[in-house]
């Protein structure tokens, strides 16, 4: 790829290339936005990549990639990372060998998730350094210096973006690929790589050293640069920020912090020396102020308010002016529904018609919410619909505990739905319980993404299929029930008022594809069919 | 640092972000610096979108501030009075009053229509935009996008270019 190419791609895509560019083996992931692209992109130029059943499991794989000596990609949203947290604290202490760059997508201003948790905690909490691209550019060359960062110490590291890096697109000009030097073989390491306590212990020493001397090293970095300008002001930031901050005070001294854990303590504190007054512009919670706070530097923060929601110029702008007056409401839009022919729709008309309880889950199908529905009750985090549901079960009045019922989409189900099954089966609520599946053959909500109950991979070509009926009968589910809630809309809910009035486990699958993923399932169907056909099968191709 | 600003509402489904691409690739690839920003994750259909498309030599946030845009382009009526917000003073208001009903074979390449509208107040020749039309679209969408194209280009023949005002 020649250099000089100026290319026009979001952060996602960015992330993408620079990953093939660095020789990543593999890349895993579970969708979530603004993450979702990335994964997609690297497939589609030709990077090795599948979606895992959650986050958990993505960075395990990740793990076994890394320990075989390979570059490793891992993708997902910044509530992902809470589900991958707990590989995610302890592959800190290991010593890995591939390097391993774990994206943590967040949503500051909530445009897609249910919080906006700031995972900037993660890089301090874990042990890992993290690093912050400003544009797409970044995005690119922050990619390549992780994998080369994680490879020189051993370390995990997380590339932090936000949703206006994920999917702002800028100009790239991307440079040669810079694959790592390792060839996967298997090399024994026992106490690095086994973490009873009699390893785990010296390794939490090991990775502490390693962080000191990772600062040292962020010292000079490179990654961490200052625009020099009028040193009445001063401004620290990182991500997105530093771009709404350059634009708010041109002619301020702005240090752009591009390796944001761990800090590079004396660069920074030239810096504060050198200005009148230092204001930290940060996205989220007040994390940075706080730690140079504490290390005794004289710098201001940002007024509680600015703590909620997004940044931009004009707020940056406020921040800088001191100015706390309430601000002007942004235009509230037209909120997204149910599309019209979504299958959802019939369920909830059903669950509302029958006066359900609703422990509703996470997807397209949480819009059952809104009016002209308002069959949802609860709503957590991916899973919550059965564990939730069995809770209510448990201690509500008899009367009320019946109308309760769990809500879960088919790619949830598979993410976090199965351990709900096997608490329903093992402390089963004595009024039973009814699990609802609504089974619409895609992740529709992230866009469209295949899963392990779909039988395709990320690319769409044809895989082991999960059964969800055999699965929940082999689990212990007393009656299990298929339907298709549109076309057997009368039936639909017979079944599902029927299950309610039992003291049994059941799960009803409401089975019918999304209406946008049709035109694609078909015609994945029908070339498979004909493949079939071409291999000498024609016989067991399906007649439609 | 003059940056012009853009900002394209409308509902999903009516190709918003997919016109903001058509904008952005001719503005990139006449050589200038662009960013393009939107919100976008929410599979289903009907909801408010809308994305900011930044061009100049340099830009820095991708983000258009509230009040400062030169260009705000509405797909759907409903949603005009809501966006105004983004305009400057001066600056200039495409609506989808501009491509009378009827005048498009299909309605659903309204996008293009005002981009060809509004194409007529920008800095860019007829050939980049065509250039562009063909990178975004696959090639069975080519001539109904031109003709929708060329369409909003004779409709917009009467606008005007924002208003300079002092400092801007
Ligand atoms: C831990 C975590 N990972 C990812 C997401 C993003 N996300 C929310 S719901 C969902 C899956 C939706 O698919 P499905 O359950 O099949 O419902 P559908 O949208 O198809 O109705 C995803 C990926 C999240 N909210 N939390
Ligand atoms: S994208 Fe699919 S699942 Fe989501 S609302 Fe539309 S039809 Fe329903």
């Amino acid at each position: 790829m020649a250099s000089t190419e100026r290319l026009l791609l979001s952060g996602n895509e960015a992330v993408a290339l620079a990953s093939l560019h660095a020789g990543v083996r593999l890349g895993t992931g579970y969708p979530g936005t603004p993450s979702t692209e990335i994964l997609e992109a690297f497939s589609l130029i030709g990077g090795p990549a599948q979606w895992s059943p959650n986050e958990k499991v993505a960075l395990e794989v990740a793990l076994g990639v890394s320990f075989a000596g390979g570059r490793t990609l891992v993708t997902m949203k910044h509530v992902g990372v809470n589900v991958a947290a707990d590989p995610l604290f302890t592959a800190a202490y290991i010593d890995l060998t591939g390097g391993l760059v774990l994206i943590s997508a967040d949503d500051p201003g909530m445009a897609s998730s249910q919080n906006e948790q700031d995972n900037r905690h993660y890089a301090r909490a874990a042990i890992v350094p993290m690093l912050e691209p400003a544009d797409s550019q970044e995005a690119y060359d922050f990619t390549l210096a992780a994998f080369e960062l994680s490879e020189r110490w051993r370390v995990p590291v997380i590339l932090r973006m936000t949703t206006r890096i994920c999917h702002a697109k800028t100009e790239v000009i991307p440079g040669e690929p810079r694959p790592s030097t390792l060839e996967p073989h298997f090399q024994r390491d026992i106490p690095g790589r086994v973490m009873i306590p009699a390893y785990a212990r010296p390794a939490h020493h090991k990775v502490r050293a390693k962080m000191e001397e990772i600062a040292r090293w962020n010292e000079n970095s490179g990654l961490n640069r200052i625009y020099p300008g009028d040193k009445s002001l001063g401004i620290i930031a990182s991500g997105i920020s530093v771009m709404h901050a350059r634009e708010a005070a041109p002619d301020a001294t702005l240090l752009a912090l591009g390796v944001t854990w761990p800090l590079p303590m004396r660069m920074i504190t030239d810096f504060v020396n050198s200005v009148d007054r230092c204001i930290v512009i940060e996205e989220g919670d007040h994390l940075l102020y706080e730690a140079l706070t504490v290390a005794g530097l004289k710098v201001e923060g940002k007024p509680e308010m600015y703590r909620f929601s997004e940044l931009n110029v004009t707020r940056v702008r406020r921040i800088i002016a001191g100015d706390v007056s309430p601000e002007a409401p942004r235009p509230r839009g037209k909120p997204p529904e149910l599309c019209q022919g979504c299958s959802h729709r019939e369920v909830f008309e059903a669950l509302s018609r029958l006066d359900c309880i609703v422990s509703g889950d996470i997807g397209c199908y949480t819009l059952g919410v809104l009016p002209p529905f308002e069959a949802m009750d609860t709503c957590v985090c991916m899973g919550a619909a059965i564990g939730v549901g069995l809770g209510l079960r448990h201690v509500l009045p008899e009367a009320e505990a019946r109308r309760v019922v769990s809500v879960i989409g088919d790619s949830t189900f598979v993410h976090s739905g199965l351990t709900g099954i096997a608490e329903m089966v093992y402390n089963p609520p004595p009024t039973g319980h009814v699990v609802l599946i609504v089974d619409n053959s895609t992740t529709a909500m992230t866009g469209r993404q295949e899963h392990p109950g779909t039988g395709r991979s990320l690319n769409h070509e044809p895989t082991n299929k999960m059964d969800f009926v055999a699965v929940c009968k082999a689990m212990g589910v007393k009656n299990v029930e298929v339907v298709d809630p549109q076309k057997d809309e009368a039936k639909f809910e017979e079944i599902l008022k029927d299950m309610m009035a039992r003291d049994e486990l059941s799960v009803l699958i409401a089975e019918r594809p999304c209406i946008l993923a049709v035109p694609l399932i078909r015609k994945l169907e029908k070339a498979e069919a004909e493949k079939r056909c071409a291999a000498g099968g024609c016989a067991a191709a399906p007649v439609e | 640092m003059a940056v012009t600003n853009i900002v394209l509402a409308g509902l999903g489904g009516q190709g918003v972000v997919k016109a903001s691409d058509l904008l952005s690739t001719t503005a990139f690839s006449s050589g200038l610096q662009v960013k393009k920003s939107e919100v976008h994750g929410m599979s289903q259909r009907g909801g408010s979108v809308t994305t900011d498309v930044r061009i100049g030599k340099q830009v820095l946030s991708p983000m258009v501030p509230m009040g400062e845009a030169d260009f705000l382009m509405v797909f759907e009526s409903t949603q005009v009075d809501l966006n105004l917000g983004w305009l400057r003073p001066g600056g200039v208001l495409i609506t989808p009053d501009l491509i009378p009903e009827g005048e498009l074979k299909n309605r659903k390449s309204l996008n293009v229509a005002l981009l060809g509208a509004a194409s007529m107040v920008m800095d860019f020749s007829e050939q980049e935009w065509v250039a562009a039309i063909h990178q975004c679209f696959p090639p069975k969408l080519h001539a109904v996008n031109e003709h929708a194209f060329a369409l909003g280009r004779k409709l917009g023949a009467g606008l005007s270019r924002p208003e300079v005002i002092e400092g801007v």
